[in-house]
């Protein structure tokens, strides 16, 4: 019995792949009902895997906090598009210089002045190697990013930063990038206060932000609970229109689920597997569900010798016809999500749904049937060989599309095909990391923020960081590179979805759905609306 | 006796060794990088990584790790997890959680399963022993995350009678339902030793006696058979307090009880060779005084037992 | 009738039937008394001491085959161990070939208990799970019987630092997270490319033994100054015969306990492995792999998790109650005469 009891986990999601940003902007908050603004409201987190500092939090947990206790040049409203917080004004003419004008007058929790200067040596502080933040490669494209952030280093300031006086400062970029300005809102931009810097570690576990709330005196319990307050020096979009919002902090997003039910819990951004068919009923009217900034995948490393050349371009297609996408949503989903049409997520501006060539990703068993026998005859599928989808099965839910899918390309395809379990997202990585996969993997993204590049450059761009399948494409990045010089955030994502063409065709991986946030609430509280990133607006939830 | 006891306190140190050893190897053996993973698989710039592996001291070889380990732990420092907090201080947070929910568990199985065991023993083959078969079969083949979460559902939500899940500072009230959850699968297996080791020595001698003499049945059962029946069960409890102290990973999950088992489980997946080494050693700790208990209760209960 | 089936038990001696049939006349007598050549007195009480001894065993053999229990799950086990060597005698789909569109549907023709959520039939994956599991669960139970009884007892018996050793040897075993055993085992090179029952086998024989040593030496520890171990030796059986023969058939009954349950948990445990990744390959079908895949949707459609559990319920309780069979012929003190 003591197996039964030990071992057993429930759906306890790792590492969560990351990245969660800010909350949105004020115009999404269209509350009719005005309710108690002094009670607190209750919600779900992780414990933070981090300190709360904005270039060293990378994952969910931490990020629902320090979107709340911080605020950056722009946040981002509950579609997407960018507001000003802290920013009076961003100017460009080339996509590549930036002038950055701040409000005067806002100030840190603690009272101290939100400057310039802050925001420079936060972002010095992030980018430097010596102090060891996750996030740095997020300030990569500054110029003087590759001396500070080169092993070794004791650099501690890039040469792209320049403070012009107490509201004003400048951005060098080491080439330009049309979306700059888009990823202003992101957590590794957020100014930190002098007193960050005596004790960076200290400071993480009591953080003074200059965001809509603040941690409460002794407020982060770890493992148990984080509780915030509002902050009365905010004068930004999002004021709180609560008491404070304390995270109780849950192992399984089904234990959360019934807390939820039982109205000892306020809002839930996560139904588990186990409530995907029920929520509808078990809420009625007191559930969202809508898509935000994520997709999943399915990569298909190139390095696989079966996957090369003209044979494995006609096998990856194969494959992607062979899924039946919208079976697998209404079978395992319960019609939870929608199917993709391309590799970025419909809440983006650019998103188009009509790609020329995106028909690669519709069901059809006969042409996939075909392609497969196709490219079995330029170079034969090896006899018996399993076609296999590594994934970690420690987070709830992907063991079930994963198997389904195995069973749909089996069966579509007439090989053999199966779900190669790994037990944790550490053994995943590393197989990843050393590009020693020996078949497919699961994989998937979510937005830093709101921007099409996002989806595609970190991903498909030659020797990128986060391309994991080593897809290279000389005719992709170029396309890249034309939509990052574009003088307009416009402009520059007609030539992404443009670039979108190619991967089409290469496929790269295997765009499965756009995923979908399920959240509820509980009866103590009002209307709760989500965010593009699938995170609830907490400051403009109101107590019945 | 006591030195029977100070010999046994004496063993800790090699096994506490052994044991350390053992767990530090077993999660240096496991596959995958730590480091990897907590990039989320996001990018992350190479000094930066190189910086966390130094940090951990993931670079270096397997015994300069473990060496090092041990040296902070002669100074009572049992490292940091990857977030940066202190082990001890993790631990002392988590264990006090466990350590109730354990008590309370075994509490369960002691009373509730030597009551039913002693009931069924001695209407062995009635209509009660085998609803308690029949029960105990449930128990067993049915897993603790459906029990627990059907309970949780029924008890917690449908009926609203307790908090489904706990909260933050775990009191004892709220621990009742997954204690009880956690003590079903043990309660079979102590039912069923009980009603065994009952139905064995009714027969014995010394019964027969002690009713010869004319005791009332109830003395009978509960002086002389009981008492030399419970060996089996006192081992059995002994070795389950400690299985439970080392957290119970389902049912912490299911009630979101902030305790070891979820703790434990976490570092394993993450490598997180600090916390396992450290849960792990206490709980052999734990072991080892749980044993001695149970090795000084034989004693106690069966006089022919004795240390020297 | 039985005697040629196992000759070996009751030996064919001519004198052993008499002594029988004077038992036979001994109940007669409180009714009538018979005529006197056809009870010969001299018979009556006489020990045969010309018939070879019989062994404890062959003493409980022959208490258990005409105990209804034993009779009862003798055929269940036989009927599971078939189920197991011969799924395709008892269902007629094959258990893999699985549609999406099936998905969750209930009984129809051909499917008697319906679809999982995978679309697979329920009832063709219990059958054809029942070799997975009902060897991970006997194989299992043998390990830890093996290695845990042959230390609790050795720990138990000669005590001192043998039993110093071997009891702190379970404790380390004991506290070390079944996970993290697996997570390792799962790397050797003997299993990474290739598992099968035998990697959770191994791991959970590695894990499971010191219960099992525990309760064989709290039994031993109990027996061991028991008044028949000091007459034995006085008889001159060497110490470790008398363990052999004396000791450990009368520490049996919680050892049968507690394996006749575990057996089941073993069952369990797999399906906690698989869930996890350490398990059975997704290919390789089993009751356990099935319980932990239907838990989400068990609000909804608990029949998939039901079946299963059925089956699993139905061997643990047979094997529970061979247990039971074995512990009453193996104790003398509790046998009916």
């Amino acid at each position: 019995m003591r197996f039964s009891r030990t071992s057993k986990a429930l759906g306890v999601a790792a590492v969560v792949a990351m990245a969660l940003t800010a909350c949105s902007g004020g115009t999404g908050g269209n509350n009719a009902t005005t309710g108690d603004t002094t009670k607190v409201i209750t919600a779900n987190n992780t414990e933070p895997q981090n300190g709360l500092l904005p270039a060293n939090t990378n994952e969910v947990g931490g990020g629902k906090v320090m979107d709340l206790i911080f605020t950056g040049l722009v946040s981002y409203d509950a579609k997407g598009k960018i507001v000003n917080e802290l920013a009076d004004s961003i100017e460009t003419k080339d996509s590549q210089n930036y002038t950055i004008k701040i409000k005067s007058g806002e100030t840190f929790s603690d009272g101290t002045p939100v400057t310039a200067k802050n925001f420079v040596d936060a972002w010095n502080f992030g980018a430097a190697a010596v102090n060891k933040q996750l996030n740095s490669y997020f300030f990569e494209s500054i110029k003087g990013y590759d001396a500070v952030s080169a092993e070794g280093s004791t650099l501690t300031t890039m040469e792209g930063l320049k403070v012009v006086d107490d509201n004003t400062f400048t951005v060098e970029l080491a080439q330009p990038e049309s979306d700059f300005q888009l990823r202003l809102g992101y957590t590794a931009f957020y100014p930190l206060p002098e007193s960050a810097y005596k004790d960076p570690a200290a400071f993480g576990q009591n953080p003074v932000g200059n965001g809509p709330y603040k941690l409460a005196a002794d407020g982060w319990k770890h493992d148990v609970s984080i509780a915030l307050v509002p902050n009365d020096k905010y004068n930004g979009p999002r004021k709180a229109k609560n008491g404070g919002v304390t995270f109780t902090i849950f192992s399984s997003p089904d234990a959360a689920y019934t807390s939820v039910q039982s109205d000892t819990l306020d809002v839930l951004d996560q139904v588990p597997p186990s409530g995907l068919q029920n929520f509808k009923t078990d809420f009625k009217d007191r559930f969202v569900n809508q898509p935000y900034a994520g997709n999943a995948t399915m990569t298909i490393p190139s390095y696989l010798p079966e996957f090369q050349g003209e044979a494995g371009m006609m096998r990856r297609q194969a494959i992607s016809m062979a899924i039946d996408r919208q079976q697998i949503i209404d079978k395992i989903f319960y019609g939870n999500k929608k199917i993709a049409k391309d590799f970025t997520s419909p809440v983006l501006d650019g998103y188009s749904d009509s790609i020329p060539g995106n028909d690669v990703l519709t069901f059809n068993a006969a042409k996939a049937k075909d392609l497969w026998t196709k490219a079995n005859a330029i170079s034969p599928w090896p006899a018996d060989k399993v076609f296999t989808i590594t994934s970690n099965i420690d987070g709830a839910g992907n063991k079930e599309y994963i198997t389904a899918m195995a069973n749909q390309i089996a069966t579509n395809l007439g090989i053999k095909a199966e779900l190669n379990p790994v037990s944790s997202f550490k053994e995943m990585r590393a197989l990843v990391n050393k590009k020693a996969l020996t078949g497919a993997s699961r994989a998937g993204w979510q937005a830093d923020y709101p921007s099409l590049y996002n989806f595609l450059g970190p991903l498909y761009g030659t020797g990128a960081g986060s391309n994991d399948g080593n897809y290279s494409s000389a005719a992709f990045d170029s396309k890249l590179s034309e939509g990052l010089a574009a003088t307009s955030v416009e402009a520059g994502n007609k030539l992404f979805n443009q670039s979108q063409e190619i991967l089409l065709k290469d496929l790269p991986v295997v765009p499965l759905w756009y995923q979908a946030v399920q959240g509820v609430w509980s009866n103590n509280v009002n209307t709760v609306e989500f965010g593009w990133n699938g995170v609830p607006l907490y400051y403009d939830i109101t107590a019945k | 006796m006591v030195m029977f006891t100070l010999r046994r306190f004496l063993q800790l140190i090699p096994v506490f060794f052994g044991a350390t050893l053992l767990v530090y190897f077993l999660v240096f053996a496991t596959p995958g990088d730590p480091i990897a993973a907590l990039s989320g698989g996001k990018p992350m710039a190479p000094a930066v990584e190189a910086a966390l592996r130094a940090q951990y001291n993931l670079d270096q070889p397997f015994w300069v790790q473990y060496g090092l380990y041990l040296k902070n732990l002669v100074t009572l420092n049992l490292g940091q997890t990857f977030s940066g907090q202190e082990v001890s201080a993790v631990i002392a947070r988590a264990y006090p959680v466990t350590a109730r929910l354990a008590i309370m568990a075994l509490a369960f199985e002691a009373i509730f399963g030597v009551f039913f065991g002693v009931i069924a023993g001695l209407r062995k083959g009635k209509l009660f022993d085998s609803t308690v078969l029949v029960a105990s079969l449930i128990v067993i083949a049915v897993p603790t995350f459906v029990l627990g979460f059907v309970l949780q559902l029924v008890v917690g939500v449908q009926l609203g009678w307790a908090r489904p899940t706990v909260s933050g500072a775990a009191p004892w009230n709220e621990l009742i339902l997954p204690a009880l959850v956690l003590g079903l699968v043990s309660l079979a297996y102590v039912i069923r030793l009980t009603r065994a080791s009952i139905s064995e020595n009714m027969n014995a001698d010394y019964v027969r006696t002690a009713t010869a003499k004319g005791l009332s049945r109830r003395r009978v059962v509960v002086v002389h058979i009981l008492r030399n029946s419970l060996i089996p069960v006192v081992t059995f409890l002994g070795a389950d307090l400690g299985a439970l102290m080392g957290g119970a990973i389902v049912t912490e999950g299911i009630f979101n009880v902030p305790g070891v088992g979820n703790l434990l489980y976490q570092a394993i997946l993450k490598g997180e060779s600090a916390t396992v080494v450290a849960v792990v050693s206490l709980l052999v700790i734990v072991f080892v005084v749980a044993n001695l208990v149970v090795d000084l209760l034989y004693a106690w209960l069966d006089p022919r037992i004795r240390y020297v | 009738m039985s005697e040629n089936l196992t000759p070996e038990t009751e030996p064919a001696q001519p004198v052993a039937p008499a002594a029988r049939q004077g038992k036979t006349s001994s109940r007669v007598i409180e009714h009538f008394v018979a005529p006197l050549e056809d009870t010969p007195l001299a018979a009556v009480d006489k020990v045969d001491n010309t018939a070879a001894p019989l062994s404890l065993w062959a003493d409980a053999w022959r208490n258990l085959r005409k105990q209804p229990l034993f009779i009862i799950s003798a055929l269940l086990i036989v009927l599971v161990v078939v189920v197991a060597g011969f799924p395709q005698w008892f269902a007629s789909v094959d258990p893999t070939s699985c549609d999406l569109a099936n998905s969750a549907e209930g009984a129809r023709a051909g499917h008697p208990l319906g679809f999982t959520l995978q679309g697979c039939d329920v009832y063709s994956r219990m059958i054809y799970g029942t070799r997975a599991s009902l060897t991970v669960g006997v194989l299992t139970t043998i390990g830890v019987l093996v290695i845990g009884g042959t230390m609790g007892a050795l720990a138990g018996y000669y005590g001192g630092w043998l039993d110093a050793i071997l009891a702190r040897l379970g404790d380390i075993f004991f506290a070390l997270p079944l996970i993290l055993g697996a997570i390792v085992i799962n790397q050797l090179p003997a299993f990474r490319d290739n598992r099968s029952v035998w990697t959770v086998v191994v791991a959970l024989v590695l894990f499971g033994w010191p219960q099992i040593a525990r309760i064989t030496r709290g039994a031993v520890l109990e027996n061991r100054n028991a008044d028949f171990v000091t007459a034995s030796k006085a008889l001159g059986l060497s110490r470790f015969s008398a363990l052999v023969r004396h000791v450990i058939p009368n520490s049996l009954a919680p050892i049968i306990v507690v394996a006749s349950i575990s057996l089941g948990t073993f069952i369990v445990a797999e399906a906690t492995l698989s869930f996890l990744g350490l398990g059975l390959p997704g290919s390789v079908m089993s009751w356990g792999n099935d319980i932990s895949a239907a838990q989400p949707q068990v609000r909804n459609n608990p029949g998939v998790l039901l079946w299963p559990a059925l089956a699993l319920s139905i061997t643990v309780l047979s094997f529970i109650m061979l247990g039971d069979a074995l512990r009453d012929a193996l104790d003398p003190k509790a046998r009916k005469r």
